[in-house]
């Protein structure tokens, strides 16, 4: 088999990118998913509240899907479902598998990386104790409740304020449940406010922030866990703690990059996002891979992700039709004070159409503050930030004129405090 | 004229706003759109959120059919809400947009699918 462009996921993330490749004139895609359907994780996200930046209108998440789903079709683009992709060998040959075709070698003229995240499990965290039935990630409860029709249990504590997290809190509210807490380990919370609002202060269920999890109790399934306080070196202090009688045991901690097969490409990750290092036009480390969405970094919202993926599909296509220039200066964006990580990691001002996007994440609660962007030492930019949190991914815009530099140039954003 | 911190919750800018009662009138603060100042006003009067939920569906892909009220309800209704929308069963396909329920509890507002199955 051969094709021009092969994604490897068919989330939201691969449907735009392919989606956008082939409104630049590439015919011959493929877009390979795991699950019986496409859409990925926006099927279990039944609440409202995407596609607000896109279509400027409060979608849910299967209904966001939908629409692309419905366009990827009506385009004739081809995908494949119940397919696993089992590796991305030399020279862009896809290995894959499925129970109708068996085994398949697919050669890729581009490939784009939609793979998206995982969750963090009980392991990931190391919680002690036994290992009884009851502790789920929420976002398994979000799939057996949402889409299953399984209801995962009655008295419920939440581990993590992440936006799953939050959102199952209000779901198994509303299908009976009682949350008894959501703890927190940061003293903030990893989600957006306003699901802190409409999910928990809705419900008066209690966050308690700078608490984590000491103990979970039960044999065959959960029977309590109790929480404590954590110091400011996130260990529990004693004489703290609180129990709980519960059945369950939600985790909202955290989301990983789907990156294994990148991994096992060759493809070089950044230690802070867990994702691929991409240039401007989301190009990896190895030339004709492209990777968009929270495969390269997990994001807040799925409007950035269909924005990043768009901007994937277009360049794929681009080097399709050899179009993307390698040749010209490059610049490496560096995080300065306050911020965790920039996305893309590298620049060539070449590539840029008219204005590129940094994506970047701070790394602490802020108040007041501007963020400055320097090009080569030469501050180009400067915002004023009323609010900055860790949940809440920022995001700067700069025209191609003010990306002029010198060799080994370095982009820089960071933190300032207002007037200082 | 008391003054009430919200955050706005109509988008996910999640602005933090302040609105103080004087006389008749709200007033607003500190929201960066105008959709703000209605959520601030309306959260006061008369708070009103979209329910999102499942119900049962029989030929489906799946054992549930994703649903939405097409508008927010008033907040104290959610629950009943809730309990009626438990009694709906369905029978696929059916089609994204597709109403499951008309004028629920008499608010008006109706019950529709959010996906096709």
């Amino acid at each position: 088999m051969k094709y021009d462009i092969v994604v490897i996921g068919g989330g939201p993330a691969g449907l735009a990118a392919a989606i956008e490749a082939k409104k630049n004139g590439v015919d011959n895609i493929l877009v390979i998913e795991r699950d019986r359907e496409l859409g990925g994780i926006l099927q279990q996200c039944i609440h409202n509240g995407f596609g607000l930046h896109v279509f400027k209108e409060e979608l849910t998440g299967p209904e966001y899907a939908e629409k692309f789903i419905t366009e990827l079709k009506n385009m004739g683009i081809e995908y494949k479902l119940d397919t696993m992709v089992l590796e991305i060998g030399e020279n862009k040959v896809i290995s894959a598998i499925n129970t109708v075709d068996g085994f398949m070698s697919i050669k890729a003229g581009a490939v784009i990386l939609a793979m998206g995240c995982r969750e963090r499990t009980r392991g990931a965290i190391n919680i002690p104790g036994t290992r009884p039935a009851g502790v789920f990630t929420a976002g398994t409860a979000q799939r057996f409740v949402n889409m299953e029709g399984y209801m995962v249990g009655k008295r419920v504590v939440i581990l993590g304020s992440g936006d799953i997290g939050l959102i199952m809190a209000r779901r198994m509210t509303l299908e009976g449940a009682k949350v008894l807490a959501v703890a927190e380990l940061m003293p903030f919370s990893g989600g957006l406010t306003r699901n802190i609002v409409q999910c928990l202060e809705d419900y008066d269920i209690p966050l308690f922030l700078s608490h984590t999890l000491v103990e979970i109790k039960g044999k065959d399934r959960v029977e309590g866990v109790v929480i404590a306080k954590v110091d400011e070196n996130r260990k529990p202090i004693k004489g703290t703690e609180k129990h709980y009688d519960c059945d369950t045991l939600l985790l909202s901690v955290g989301l990983i990059p789907e990156n294994e097969l990148s991994k096992n490409a060759g493809i070089k990750l950044d230690s802070i996002t867990s994702g691929p290092i991409v240039n401007e036009s989301m190009e990896t480390s190895i030339e004709g891979v492209f990777a968009c969405g929270n495969v390269v970094h997990v994001h807040d919202l799925v409007d950035f992700v269909t924005a990043e993926s768009k901007r994937a599909g277009k360049n794929a296509a681009r080097y399709i039709k050899k179009e993307i220039k390698s040749e010209g200066k490059t610049a490496k964006t560096k995080p300065g004070d306050g911020i965790r990580y920039i996305v893309p990691h590298m620049v060539r001002p070449e590539n840029v159409e008219d204005t590129l996007d940094l994506f970047m994440r701070v790394d602490n609660v802020y108040k007041d503050m501007e963020m400055v962007v320097k090009v080569d030492g030469k501050e180009i930019k400067r915002m004023k930030k009323k609010h900055l949190a860790p949940g809440e991914m920022e995001s700067v815009k700069i025209k191609k004129e003010d990306l002029v530099f010198g060799e080994d140039a370095i982009i820089t954003v960071h933190l300032e405090k207002e007037g200082a | 004229m008391k003054k009430h911190q919200l955050v706005c919750i109509v988008c996910p800018m999640g602005c933090h706003i302040e609105v103080e009662k004087n006389k008749d009138e709200y007033i607003v603060t500190g929201n960066k759109c105008p959709r703000g100042k209605a959520y601030g006003v309306k959260e006061l009067t008369n708070p009103t959120r979209v329910v999102t939920t499942t119900v049962k569906i029989k030929g489906g892909l799946l054992n549930r059919l994703p649903v939405k009220t097409k508008e927010a309800i008033p907040k104290d209704k959610i629950f009943e809400c809730m309990k009626f929308i438990d009694s709906i069963e369905v029978e696929a396909p059916v089609s994204v947009g597709d109403i499951i329920a008309k004028d629920i509890l008499g608010t008006g507002v109706d019950l529709v699918a959010s996906r096709s199955m």
